[in-house]
């Protein structure tokens, strides 16, 4: 797995000089590069420096390629120290203040006014902006996988379900599909989603929609199942639910080039190439359910009064990385993130959308990823 | 590349071998009554007793063991059954006008109860009878013959037809039709009118050709068969119900719908008799109901006996189910609970005798069976040792205690005697057959807890479930009702004489007494008892009657949560005072948790001295030897407001209401129609009609489709603090070098605590108090309601019942390896290590099957062909009605059955298992199905019955072994095999004992994390098909290594 932590070998200094800007003002200081220690206390420093100590901020800095990203958890504040060469530029907005559209890609070099947006805070905008929340939000949603194992006409969607935010959002009802047996054409009972919840997860995928007929539920076939049952797996599995449909609309389907070439896991490059970017066939092969498991059936146990702590496993092959792997996969765990993307053929909710973008840029930008490593989560 | 295949069963002889002899799912024995009865007969020869239900089963019994039971390939109501006297054999009438004959043979080494023929009156019945209201070849009464080789068959028509036996064909000589019998009858009387249906056939007791039958008009004739001709006429006015013979053939009693009987006297010199001897009209002179059925059974010591069903005045009493005997002056008057479907007597039948001598009456009512002693004086009832009205109240709860030691037994059997001092010892009268079945080497015990209070202790180590002693908790508290308004205490010159009779009383007046859980501990006797209202009693065994006060004490399970409020019921006032306790469990202490919710989980450590219980808002734990409470603690989710609004009282109120409609409806002066007109070919067509004007309805309304939301679980459900299990056990919760009392409670949301206890050694027990610490909390992930726990020792065994090391019962259990808790929820069951709690192996039941965990239970099964390999396993009932066998603690799957159809929810709540491996549940109110999942531990009926039949090749007494089950699968045990085989059997086993199975428990060493989704076999051949992508996935990581040099960041 690449969940290693890659360290800058060329860099020899161990201390980052920070240059931290709050409306007109700048602070100086530095950072032991080696030992960044946490967000929390960085934002703590920060605070303390400007002495806005009760003040909430937004915590921005400007990467090597002049853009203005986000910090706001351990993993992108490692990552900025880490690629702060040799100074790190932060910029604080006060939250109320914020101008979220100012981060982005380009987003210091294409306007130059970005900065002065950030400063004044009061001035009048055009048209309201997109809203769209914070990188810090942003984790998949939905993905669709085994492209390159499934027939055409089928597709299996994995739904992630972090927190309870968000309900799945779908309902299911009996119906009858046709089948070709040896008997000739045969009326068979099936599962089919009748009916989606306006803004819930499965309706802002536009993965599944209604009338598609269920066929397997986290890899176990539904025939001969009531409905009652598939609810129950369903809910069941409802941390990390994988759904393998038949579509009805069956025009959106991948089209696969190298129809020959059987079931290999290579077979799935044809069809990603429309995206750009080439899937690493062990991504798909590394993605493996106990994985998938190992984040979401963790039961929390509370010694005595102490502090909640995860249950590790304890004949985890990796032992000693399991406890560290377990918590929630958000932004950090572009792992999963990013292969569930890469692999999709189209995720197209708001959400899904940007990060798709945003994985578009990195993929763009695949040099810069290979170079810097993956981040790992804590 | 997913899998998530359910792992396939190693296809492992000696593990399948194994599995054989250990499992096996047979259906035995159905206890209790039956439901809905709705015919009775009797075999005097063979002293056997039929009883027919409204669903097509016909079960007989005879001496206590001995059962048959037989279903109806049509499931339509048994209307009639005769016994054909000695042979074993029975004839079944259904309302589908169609005649059965069953018989008891041997087949096989066992013995059935099988339908051998069938047969339906040829008639025109079902193509003119769309304009006719009856259908003229229906049949309405049955007489076999002394001989037993013919049947009468009397029809709605009027006519009688002749049927041979056994062969159940239309016999030669010609039916006798209203027309032959209409010739003799005098035009006066005749009036142009019909004589209706054939009401009664009686064969007259000394000339065997010689038939009396009796028109529903009120005609009776005496009917030679021999000659052909009528003997005598009797012009009855009234309408018929039934008719009866008095023993020397002199003289006959007819009972009539306008509730009066009349005697006649058979006079050959007066063929034709105008008026009756005497006629009476019992409980006249106001209007009074039919008497449907009479007996006339005359005795040596006096006057005759006088038996009749119904005739109470209709305005008064019409809503009375009675019975009446009368003997010169004495008459009791028989009030039942529940209707009268049918009654016999037993009598001398021997035709040397003079006398009928009655000794035994038996009623068979709507829900019980009753038998009057009709010898001794004052006619007192015989206690059934079978037929138990388990639903005398509904059952709320059952518990059942394998192995029982003697002496707590044989208190309870004690408590039980002095209970019923009343009830004769006589003999029960119905012994035919002989049991074989083995005396049962182990005592079982089957609680059940019932709406109204009581908890009912049954003998379940045989076939027949018999009633041992019942304990009643209303009387501990304050009720409405007060509990002596029987009718026995009305003065003498009450009429009429009244004597309430059976113990069938569903209607509870305080839902709140109802028992909800019950605990009791074999060995030290203390009992728990807990109930709808919060109330936990703590008993003790006791053979003197004693009259104390109870110690209360009150727990407050909200502590201090605010913002909760009950609006439940109340709690229930207990009695001030002492009160006087019977003989048996008598309360000591009583614990009211508040809110006074129902109390969903109770348990008992008496080694300790503790009791815990806990209810939708809390658990709490009890000192009671120093009557101090322990501990108590909310278990309510803040979000979790349902839980105070006493769900329950909604409840009671539509209980309420219903038990009013249903009084409502006994009083209703609607008299029951003696023969509803189920399958009238008139309400066959009607009922079509009705489905084509249904039909006929606009097509295109598209119907909604049932749909199912799919919405995870969310902390705030409602109910998400109602406590589901408890238990305690000596394990190591702090650290792994020393172990303690521990209690664990599972919630409904997915959370467990678990408490280390402080108890003190018994010396010091006056001195200190019992602590607890909080030790553990654990929350599951998916937030499935938390069904069971268990600790299991270092060999992954369950741990021993309090008493049992410190008695040299039972093994200790192994205290250096490391613990494991089993925790089962309705989706998944897991082990966890102790004393650092983490996932060991698991099982995602609900992920793969779609199904949840209704009942769990830990079940030792011994293995049948030899004695000393067992293994304990996890038997599961499921929301679908099957049953999953997992192995322990490695959670692998081993068997799958199906047992209660899933629709039946009531029957898949009510389930328990017994410890070595069997189960009950209700398949009606009234009725357990025993089910055995061990293919060593089986308590079925095997019994003999002596059968006498003349018409059989072997014309001699053929003695039958019967073994028989009511719809179960049965294996052939190969208990019975040579001596070579078995060693053969056990050398088998013996090697699959040396050699590591892959799914046996033993090898619990390679347990790896996940049952499902690691690595099975598949898996691996997956990997292997797929080397060239391994090599190439290798490749890349390799190339990218070292790059990425691995480093942990804090």
């Amino acid at each position: 797995m690449n969940k290693n932590h890659r360290v800058p070998t060329n860099r020899s200094l161990s201390a980052v000089e920070v240059k931290s800007k709050f409306g007109a003002e700048f602070r100086r200081f530095s950072l032991d590069r080696s030992k960044p220690g946490k967000f929390d206390e960085f934002y703590g420093l920060l605070q303390h420096v400007h002495r806005i100590p009760n003040v909430e901020v937004l915590v921005g800095y400007a990467d090597i390629h002049g853009d203005l990203l986000p910090i706001n958890n351990d993993d992108n504040y490692h990552k900025a120290i880490s690629t702060a060469i040799p100074l790190l530029r932060i910029f604080l907005q006060r939250k109320e203040e914020a101008d979220y559209s100012a981060f982005g890609t380009d987003s210091l070099k294409r306007k130059k006014n970005v900065l002065a947006t950030v400063l004044r805070a009061d001035n009048n905008r055009k048209k309201p902006p997109l809203l769209i929340s914070l990188p810090r939000d942003f984790r998949p949603v939905s993905s669709i996988i085994d492209v390159d194992i499934l027939p055409e006409t089928h597709r299996r969607v994995r739904l992630y379900k972090h927190g309870s935010e968000k309900p799945l959002g779908f309902y299911i009802r009996d119906g009858s599909s046709v089948r070709v047996t040896p008997q000739g054409l045969e009326k068979v009972p099936g599962i089919f989603i009748s009916r989606m919840v306006p803004g819930g997860l499965a309706d802002g995928t536009g993965l599944l929609a209604v009338n598609d007929e269920v066929l397997e539920v986290n890899g176990i076939e539904v025939s001969g199942k009531s409905l009652d049952q598939v609810t129950d797996m369903m809910i069941a599995n409802s941390h990390n639910l994988i759904v393998t449909v038949k579509p009805a609309n069956q025009r959106n389907n991948v089209v696969r080039h190298s129809r020959t070439s059987g079931s290999s896991g290579q077979s799935s490059d044809s069809s990603t190439s429309h995206y750009g970017y080439t899937v690493t066939p062990q991504i798909i092969q590394n993605f493996h359910p106990e994985e998938a498991e190992s984040d979401e059936d963790n039961d929390i146990i509370i010694e005595g009064s102490g502090k909640p702590q995860q249950i590790p496993k304890a004949s985890s092959a990796s032992a000693s990385l399991g406890s560290l792997t377990h918590s929630e996969p958000h932004f950090g765990s572009k792992q999963n993130g990013f292969s569930a993307l890469s692999s999709s053929a189209g995720s197209l909710t708001a959400a899904g959308e940007i990060q798709g973008r945003e994985s578009e840029r990195r993929s763009t930008e695949r040099a810069n990823v290979e170079e810097e490593g993956t981040v790992i989560t804590l | 590349m997913m899998k998530f295949r359910f792992r396939k069963q190693g296809n492992d002889p000696q593990r399948e071998k194994i599995k054989q002899d250990l499992f096996a799912f047979n259906k035995t024995v159905e206890h209790g009554f039956p439901n809905q009865p709705s015919a009775l007969a009797y075999d005097p020869k063979l002293r056997l007793m039929a009883i027919g239900t409204k669903s097509g089963a016909v079960k007989i019994y005879g001496a206590p063991g001995v059962e048959f039971t037989g279903l109806h390939k049509e499931t339509a109501t048994v209307t009639q059954m005769h016994f054909l006297p000695g042979q074993g054999r029975l004839l079944s009438l259904l309302d589908d006008n169609s005649l059965h004959l069953w018989e008891i043979s041997l087949r096989d080494g066992s013995s059935h109860l099988e339908e051998i023929r069938s047969f339906t009156l040829p008639g025109r019945a079902s193509f003119e009878s769309a304009n006719a209201p009856t259908s003229v070849t229906r049949v309405t009464v049955i007489l076999l013959w002394t001989s037993c080789d013919v049947a009468c068959v009397g029809t709605e028509g009027g006519g009688v037809h002749f049927l041979e036996l056994p062969s159940l064909t239309l016999a030669d000589s010609k039916p006798l039709f209203q027309d032959e019998i209409m010739q003799s009858v005098p035009e006066e009387y005749k009036c142009g009118k019909t004589l209706g249906p054939v009401e009664s056939l009686q064969e007259h007791p000394q000339c065997p050709s010689k038939v009396l039958i009796g028109y529903s008009r009120g005609l009776v004739v005496l009917w030679d068969q021999s000659t052909r001709q009528v003997d005598n006429l009797f012009l009855g006015n009234q309408q018929l119900e039934s008719l009866g013979w008095e023993r020397s053939g002199k003289t006959f009693v007819s009972s009539h719908s306008d509730g009066g009987y009349m005697v006649w006297a058979v006079n050959s010199s007066n063929p034709r008799a105008q008026q009756p001897v005497t006629s009476t009209i019992p409980y006249g002179p106001f209007p009074c109901k039919a008497i449907n059925k009479i007996q006339w059974r005359t005795s040596e010591s006096g006057s005759p006996l006088v038996l009749f069903s119904g005739g109470m005045p209709r305005a008064s009493y019409g809503d009375r189910h009675c019975v009446t005997v009368l003997q010169d002056k004495t008459q009791v008057t028989l009030d039942f609970t529940s209707r009268v479907i049918d009654f016999f007597t037993i009598y001398c039948t021997e035709s040397e005798k003079e006398y009928d001598d009655p000794t035994a009456l038996v009623v068979l009512l709507e829900e019980e069976l009753v038998v009057i002693d009709l010898q001794t004086t004052g006619w007192p009832t015989i206690p059934c040792p079978y037929l138990a009205p388990l639903h005398s109240s509904a059952i709320t709860c059952s518990y059942h205690i394998s192995n029982v030691p003697t002496k707590l037994w044989e208190r309870i059997v004690g408590a039980g005697q002095q209970q019923n001092p009343l009830q004769t010892h006589v003999k029960w009268p119905i012994n035919g057959g002989k049991s074989l079945s083995p005396e049962p080497s182990q005592k079982g015990l089957l609680l059940t807890g019932h709406e109204d209070g009581t908890v009912r202790f049954w003998d379940a180590s045989g076939v027949s479930l018999k009633p041992l002693y019942k304990l009643s908790t209303a009387n501990i508290f304050q009720t409405d009702c007060d509990h002596n308004d029987s009718l026995t205490q009305q003065g003498e010159d009450e009429w009429p004489p009244f004597r309430k009779v059976g113990c069938f009383d569903p209607y509870s007046d305080d839902p709140r007494l109802g028992i909800q859980k019950i605990a009791l501990c074999k060995y030290s006797g203390k009992l728990v008892v807990a109930g709808t209202a919060g109330q936990v009693l703590v008993m003790d065994p006791n053979d003197e009657k004693s009259d104390h006060m109870i110690n209360m004490a009150t727990l407050d399970l909200l502590q201090d949560r605010e913002g909760f409020t009950w609006k439940g019921h109340d709690r229930l006032t207990p009695n001030n005072g002492p009160i006087s306790f019977q003989p048996g469990f008598q309360p000591s202490i009583l614990v009211q948790c508040m809110p006074p919710a129902a109390v969903t989980a109770v348990t008992l450590h008496p080694e300790w001295n503790l009791v815990a219980f806990g209810t939708s808002h809390g658990f709490g734990l009890f000192d009671y030897h120093r009557r101090n409470p322990v501990l108590a603690r909310c278990t309510l989710h803040p979000n979790d407001s349902l839980a105070m609004e006493g769900p329950l009282s909604r409840v009671k109120s539509l209980k309420k209401s219903l038990r009013q409609s249903f009084r409502r409806i006994r009083k209703s002066r609607v008299s029951g129609k003696k023969r509803p007109v189920v399958n009238s070919p008139v309400s066959k067509v009607q009922e079509a009609n009705a489905q084509l004007a249904e039909q006929a309805g606009p097509h295109d309304v598209e119907v909604a489709p049932v749909q199912r939301r799919i919405e995870p679980r969310s902390a705030d459900d409602s109910l998400s603090g109602v406590v589901r299990c408890l238990c305690f056990a000596d394990t190591y919760l702090r650290d792994g070098t020393h172990h303690g009392p521990t209690m664990w409670a599972g919630t409904n949301s997915g959370s467990v605590f678990a408490y280390a206890l402080e108890v003190p050694s018994l010396e010091k027990f006056s001195e200190q108090c019992v602590e607890a610490v909080l030790g553990k909390e654990i929350q599951l992930m998916h937030r499935a309601p938390v069904v069971s726990i268990a600790v299991l020792d270092g060999r992954g065994n369950p741990l021993p019942e309090p008493y049992e090391v410190s008695r040299d019962l039972a093994k200790a259990p192994d205290m250096q390896g490391s613990h494991s808790v089993l925790i089962a929820s309705e989706e998944q069951f897991k082990v966890f290590t102790l004393p650092k709690v983490s996932a060991k192996t698991k099982f995602k039941l609900t992920a793969h099957e779609g199904c949840r965990v209704r009942k769990v239970a830990l079940v030792h099964f011994t293995s049948v062909s030899s004695e000393d390999y067992s293994e304990n396993c996890l038997v599961c009932l499921t929301n679908l009605g099957d049953i999953h066998v997992f192995s322990v603690p490695g959670l692998r799957p081993q068997m799958r059955y199906d047992c209660v159809r899933k629709e039946d929810i009531s029957g898949i709540a009510s389930c328990v298992f017994t410890k070595a491996g069997q189960g009950f549940y209700l398949i009606s109110p009234s009725e357990f199905e025993r089910f055995s999942l061990s293919a060593r531990v089986i308590t079925e009926p095997l019994c003999t019955v002596e059968i006498n039949r003349p018409h059989d090749s072997a014309a001699v007494s053929n003695n039958t072994s019967g073994s028989l089950q009511a719809n179960g699968t049965h294996k052939v045990q190969s208990e019975s095999c040579s001596l070579g085989d078995a060693e053969g059997v056990f050398e088998e086993i013996q090697a699959a004992l040396s050699s590591p199975a892959l799914d046996s428990p033993n090898s619990s060493a390679d347990i790896t994390l996940d049952t499902t989704a690691d690595i099975t076999v598949e898996d691996v051949k997956d990997f292997l098909v797929a080397t060239e992508e391994a090599e190439k996935n290798l490749k890349n990581m390799s190339e990218e290594d070292p790059r990425s040099p691995g480093i942990l960041i804090n």
